[in-house]
């Protein structure tokens, strides 16, 4: 089992380091799956959709080099297991960074090593070393670490300003717990929340719909009609002001009563939130 | 005396270790150590730091007392508001009433006045050597503070040494735990020699010493924008951090861990087992150099010990009762510079770093009542 990757550019590195923010955030622990044209962070542990869960892809398109070698030809794949906080620390530390090297290593255990090259305030070159200890995953559970492959949402928009959604979401969260997501197929949206004093909504219209083709929605669907799903409002709130890329496309999908998806994409990172219904 | 605007950096001092200063008379000192002995720190003042300076007069006695942290950072809580407020700030030492009095002249005549209480104490002097130490780098504060920036601030100690190619190395250092060690983030940060001032050490030596404590000491030093030189020796061996400026000079000392096997071979240095100095030897005292009530002349040796965990090779020396050097108890008031097993009930035990050893010696003109082990937690006072 072999890799190798490297980040240059400032861009890209500090889309790594969002990343890792991100996904420390919102888990304690992940597993990094290393495939051979990107780098996937998941939850450890089988949960299913039981809870709220991410999934982010970051694509080979963001790294500079990128190499790697799977535990077999026909199973070219690498599944680790480590502490989100421990990669998003080592990815901090390349703020202002000219490179950050990304190496799976045995250093008395297998670790993933993360070596940055800094520049000093005096412009002499620095670097500083991290290694994580990782756990590598046997291949019994990498079915556990997948994104879930479901049916066709049966409603697909664009999501609204994310600071507006987010001051929103903030203050119902302070009225309850549970909110009400609405979307139909004409670009409108709603949030409620509702308790025994008092019952907020937010209207939003010509939101957007992702073009069918990229959907998959089935054909003969009601425009109009809204479908709903409630869920968790802390679950939301904290994927709202837990992610920290800055997505050229947010979308959310909605599986009637069951689920909530929120899609994040920006250049070649893809951020996948699953919230389950109440 | 009088300080011109706010003293902030007292504070920041305190902050770090969390001690008791002690105030000596002709120029002002400060001194501090922990309760585990295992960090010491010196502040002296130059009355040139002070706007108007009115040392002891002749004759009378060196002030020397010690005053309870928590009091005296409560004066200078607000830095911020210090320094926006304050125009002057006087202290000055009320020996009858045994009080220390800061005022703080602030704007629009608003004048705050503290009352300290403080307690009649013995020197605190630790022995020392920057000199006697074979190994030294400089460099400005700001480049360490940068370097240590990168470890987590939960991190306990850091090993610090000469690399290959002459290159600074520091990195995070956790204890050889089954458990812990696994799951551990280990960091390593490399410094070029030329961001040093001065280099003078081999490659291979490597000390290990606690990076809160020094975290402490460089946020002054970086405030201050002076450099910081470390003076070290074989591990075990203190570990002498200083800063100097025309007004200032700082002195800490911190103890650093003797068994560094598991790192001596990281920094690729050969393996070291210092036996660790026969502590009764370095810190007994011949009771006849105490003649007079200089206080030079009560010199308080410091050592550092090592566990007494089973797979180190020399066993525990201050935690025996019987082998102790003979020390008296301190009068009523107690007498914290006393010697303290490295386990004092009240105080966690310092895990890795077994205290720097502190034996005070009283001069004979209180009656020495015999080898007592000092188990009393120091009184706090009225706080």
């Amino acid at each position: 089992m072999k890799f190798r990757a490297k980040i240059t550019g400032k861009g890209c590195l500090e889309l790594f380091i969002h990343v890792s923010g991100t996904v420390a955030r919102l888990a304690k622990v992940c597993v990094l799956r290393v495939c051979p044209d990107s780098l996937c962070f998941g939850p450890a542990g089988s949960g299913g959709l039981r809870e709220a869960r991410l999934w982010c892809e970051v694509r080979q398109g963001a790294f500079q080099q990128f190499r790697m070698e799977g535990v077999s030809e026909d199973l070219n794949e690498i599944h680790l297991e480590l502490t989100a906080e421990h990669l998003s620390r080592a990815a901090r530390s390349a703020a202002g960074a000219s490179s950050l090297k990304l190496q799976l290593t045995h250093k008395r255990r297998p670790c993933l090593t993360v070596a940055v090259e800094l520049v000093s305030s005096l412009g002499r070159a620095r670097s500083v070393v991290h290694d994580l200890p990782v756990r590598v995953l046997p291949r019994r559970v990498w079915r556990d670490c997948l994104p879930p492959s479901l049916r066709a949402s049966d409603a697909s928009i664009c999501l609204p300003r994310w600071r507006t959604l987010r001051s929103i979401v903030e203050r119902m969260a302070n009225v309850g717990d549970h909110v009400l997501v609405e979307a139909n197929l004409s670009g409108r949206m709603t949030l409620s929340i509702e308790t025994e004093v008092v019952s907020i909504q937010s209207y939003f219209k010509n939101l957007g719909n992702p073009p069918k083709s990229a959907v998959g929605v089935p054909q003969n669907r009601d425009l109009e009609s809204m479908v709903q799903v409630r869920v968790d409002n802390r679950k939301l709130l904290q994927f709202l002001e837990g992610q920290q890329i800055h997505p050229t496309t947010a979308l959310c999908n909605i599986w009637d009563n069951t689920l909530l998806q929120l899609v994040l994409v920006q250049e070649d990172v893809s951020l996948q939130y699953f919230i389950p219904a109440l | 005396c009088e300080l011109p605007g706010g003293d902030v950096h007292l504070e920041k001092l305190g902050e770090g270790l969390g001690v008791r200063p002690l105030l000596c008379g002709s120029s002002l000192s400060l001194r501090t150590v922990n309760s585990s002995r295992s960090a010491y720190a010196c502040f002296l003042f130059a009355p040139l730091f002070f706007q108007q300076y009115q040392a002891a007069t002749p004759g009378q006695d060196l002030l020397r007392c010690k005053i309870l942290m928590k009091s005296f950072l409560s004066v200078f809580r607000s830095l911020a508001m210090l320094e926006k407020t304050v125009e002057k700030c006087c202290i000055s030492l009320n020996g009858r009433s045994s009080r220390l009095v800061v005022q703080l002249h602030c704007k629009f005549g608003v004048r705050k006045t503290h009352d300290l209480s403080f307690q009649d104490c013995e020197s605190l002097q630790a022995v020392f050597d920057p000199a006697s130490c074979p190994h030294m780098l400089r460099a400005p504060a700001r480049v360490l503070g940068e370097a240590v920036l990168p470890f987590p601030p939960a991190l306990a100690e850091v090993t610090l040494g000469i690399g290959r190619g002459r290159r600074v190395i520091l990195r995070s250092y956790h204890e050889e735990e089954a458990d812990s060690t696994a799951k551990a983030m280990v960091t390593e940060m490399c410094l070029g020699e030329e961001d040093f001032q001065q280099l003078q050490a081999q490659e291979g030596v490597a000390i290990t010493f606690c990076l809160k404590e020094f975290r402490g000491l460089l946020s002054f030093a970086e405030s201050a924008n002076l450099n910081l030189s470390i003076h070290f020796d074989a591990p075990g061996r203190p570990a002498i951090f200083t800063i100097k400026d025309s007004l200032l000079d700082g002195h800490f000392v911190l103890a650093t861990l003797s068994d560094t096997d598991s790192h001596s071979q990281d920094l690729g240095s050969p393996e070291r087992h210092q036996p660790v100095p026969q502590l009764q030897a370095h810190s007994t005292p011949h009771p006849d150099d105490f003649a007079n009530d200089d206080i030079d002349s009560y010199m308080i040796a410091m050592e550092t010990t090592i566990g007494n965990e089973g797979s180190r090779v020399l066993p525990s020396i201050s935690l025996s009762p019987g082998p102790q050097p003979p020390k008296s108890p301190g009068p009523h008031s107690e007498e914290e510079d006393e010697a303290e097993p490295s386990t004092v009930p009240g105080t966690p035990p310092p895990k890795k770093f077994r205290s720097l050893f502190f034996g005070s010696i009283l001069a004979p003109v209180r009656s020495p009542q015999g080898p007592s082990p000092v188990l009393a937690e120091d009184s706090e006072g009225e706080g």
